[in-house]
């Protein structure tokens, strides 16, 4: 990332290259040169939630591909979702004052007996990446934990997380809990951890297992949308 | 002085490790979110049956109940001041359990990771985590453990840090790390990667390798990348007992005793010298394990087609070598 070396000018790109030059920083995790991006845009007239959607959350989109299909690794992801943020801090602001429509608001923890919390803090990191808020509840939750979260956060997708195999089962109860109180229809559930497959996400009554953070990020914005087209049918 | 591990190492041609501490504690009544490491101090009488159970199994070495007993995981139990007392009584109880065996079994201090990032893309600096480790082994080596083992590690700079802990606290020492990621580990090391990276330590482990993962095949073709890079120093296998499956409300690990004889056998064949389990394996794995070694000729080194044919599939397609991984996209208009 030596400026000296490198002798392109981000303001001098057009719109089209600018936005293509940012997916490729944001692959390699380049801070800076996309807060520079970010600020040029803006310059420029776009607003804060095309910057967002059409620049940052594309680009990301792409680290999500290439992490899924095992080309990129965690510290790679880590580093993308970290120029992620760097651009995301100037634009929050701005996209609150616009009123622009928010991508999604995730409740993520660990459940009740689980502290295994590494799978959970990088799903929650390439979720913020992928331009989601993230409420983060830490480890060990109870069902009451989870469901204060919720409500007070307004949110709109509940991610549960498990590594051990006897901790697993606690999904359910969680889920089961929302199902009593009416109000399993008010979110989307995604569960993950290292042991859990398809089959017990469906079994548990989830909306869906995520594999790893990027399938994670992927489902999150399949759902969301899905959801979108449902409140204006 | 020579350490017991490397005595026995020299002495013998293949050594069975111990299996599942969790799965086993578990199901001796630990409550999911307790800290195993507490038991210890709460429970020693249980913490003695684990050991007993690998030990009457036939089992040359077991890992004390010390697995989470760093600063910061004992943090999450609010125990972080408790590092040295917990792992010294793990490794204690250890050594009484191995010297009323009446025959050479090494006691090995578990250390895990940290669970936390290591800088530059998390928070952990390297300084840090030798710190870390190096406490945890302080209290392991006062216990009375033969030697330190590091477990399921993937980043390459936690394993560096320990490494050097444990040369401050001059430990020998083993170490593996986990393979769970399309061949890697999660931090994206492949077996080559780690072969390398060991090789090049200024204090080099006893003998490294692989536990935990996905499956037992996974870790299989994880032994044949360390083939390929003509490792100079013994290779440890420790591969779950299958995988977890969800069957009426509960969990259980679908590799039989019969399975992972199998699975010993060819981690033999595959070039390793230290053949334990991990996740889901019990006692009567390790009993079927030892019989098959005992009782079959060494074979051939498999392919994984016939780890495939014996244990199941893989994970994923690659294991990360041979270039079977496309490579990572180029900055168009920037040169590197």
């Amino acid at each position: 990332m030596s400026d000296e070396e490198d002798d392109l000018v981000l303001s001098e790109l057009n719109d089209e290259e600018l936005v293509l030059q940012m997916m490729d920083d944001l692959y390699d995790g380049m801070k800076e040169e996309i807060e520079e991006a970010v600020n040029i845009l803006l310059e420029r007239k776009w607003t804060p939630y095309d910057i967002l959607t059409k620049a940052l959350v594309e680009g990301m989109a792409i680290v999500g591909i290439d992490f899924r299909d095992g080309i990129l690794f965690v510290p790679e992801v880590l580093l993308a979702a970290g120029a992620m943020k760097g651009g995301m801090k100037i634009l929050k602001p701005l996209l609150i004052e616009t009123g622009a429509p928010r991508l999604g608001k995730m409740v993520i923890g660990t459940v009740k007996g689980d502290i295994h919390d590494i799978g959970k803090n990088l799903v929650g990191m390439m979720m913020e990446g992928a331009g989601f808020e993230i409420q983060d509840i830490g480890i060990n939750n109870s069902v009451e934990e989870y469901l204060a979260a919720l409500e007070e956060d307004n949110a709109d997708i509940l991610g549960m997380s498990a590594l051990l195999t006897t901790t697993m089962p606690y999904m359910k109860v969680v889920i089961d809990t929302l199902v009593e109180q009416g109000k399993r229809d008010d979110y989307i559930v995604l569960v993950g951890g290292a042991p859990l497959n398809d089959e017990f996400g469906k079994a548990i009554g989830a909306d869906a297992y995520c594999r790893d953070a990027a399938v994670a990020v992927e489902t999150a914005k399949e759902f969301m949308a899905r959801k979108h087209n449902q409140l204006s049918a | 002085m020579t350490d017991l591990l490397s005595e026995l190492l020299s002495e013998r041609d293949w050594l069975l490790g111990d299996g599942a501490t969790g799965t086993t504690l578990f199901n001796m009544g630990l409550e999911a979110g307790e800290a195993p490491e507490i038991w210890n101090e709460t429970h020693p009488d249980r913490i003695r049956a684990l050991y007993d159970g690998a030990i009457n199994s036939g089992s040359d070495i077991f890992l004390t109940n010390s697995f989470g007993g760093n600063y910061s995981r004992l943090k999450l139990h609010d125990r972080q001041n408790d590092v040295f007392t917990l792992n010294r009584i793990a490794a204690e109880i250890g050594r009484e359990a191995a010297d009323a065996s009446g025959r050479k079994i090494v006691v090995a201090g578990s250390v895990g990771p940290t669970g936390d990032i290591m800088e530059p893309v998390g928070e952990l600096s390297f300084n840090s985590a030798v710190e870390i480790f190096e406490e945890q082994a302080k209290g392991l080596m006062e216990g009375g453990a033969d030697v330190l083992w590091l477990e399921t590690i993937s980043a390459p700079e936690e394993y560096k840090a320990a490494a050097k802990a444990f040369q401050n606290v001059g430990a020998p020492w083993v170490g593996t790390m986990s393979f769970d990621t399309a061949g890697r580990t999660m931090m994206g090391v492949t077996a080559t990667d780690m072969v390398a990276m060991v090789e090049g330590l200024e204090n080099k482990p006893i003998a490294f390798g692989a536990n935990c993962g996905v499956g037992a095949s996974d870790l299989l073709r994880t032994l044949l990348g360390f083939n390929k890079a003509n490792p100079s120093i013994p290779v440890v296998s420790k591969g779950n007992a299958g995988i977890p499956k969800y069957v009426h409300g509960h969990i259980h690990y679908d590799g039989t005793p019969e399975l992972m004889g199998e699975y010993a056998l060819l981690a033999r064949d595959a070039g390793a010298k230290i053949i334990g389990g991990c996740c889901g394996t019990l006692p009567e794995h390790l009993v079927a394990m030892k019989a098959a070694l005992e009782s079959t000729p060494r074979g051939a080194i498999p392919n994984s087609e016939t780890i495939r044919a014996t244990l199941g599939g893989f994970s994923s397609d690659s294991d990360g070598l041979d270039g079977g991984t496309p490579s990572k996209r180029k900055n168009r208009r920037r040169g590197a």
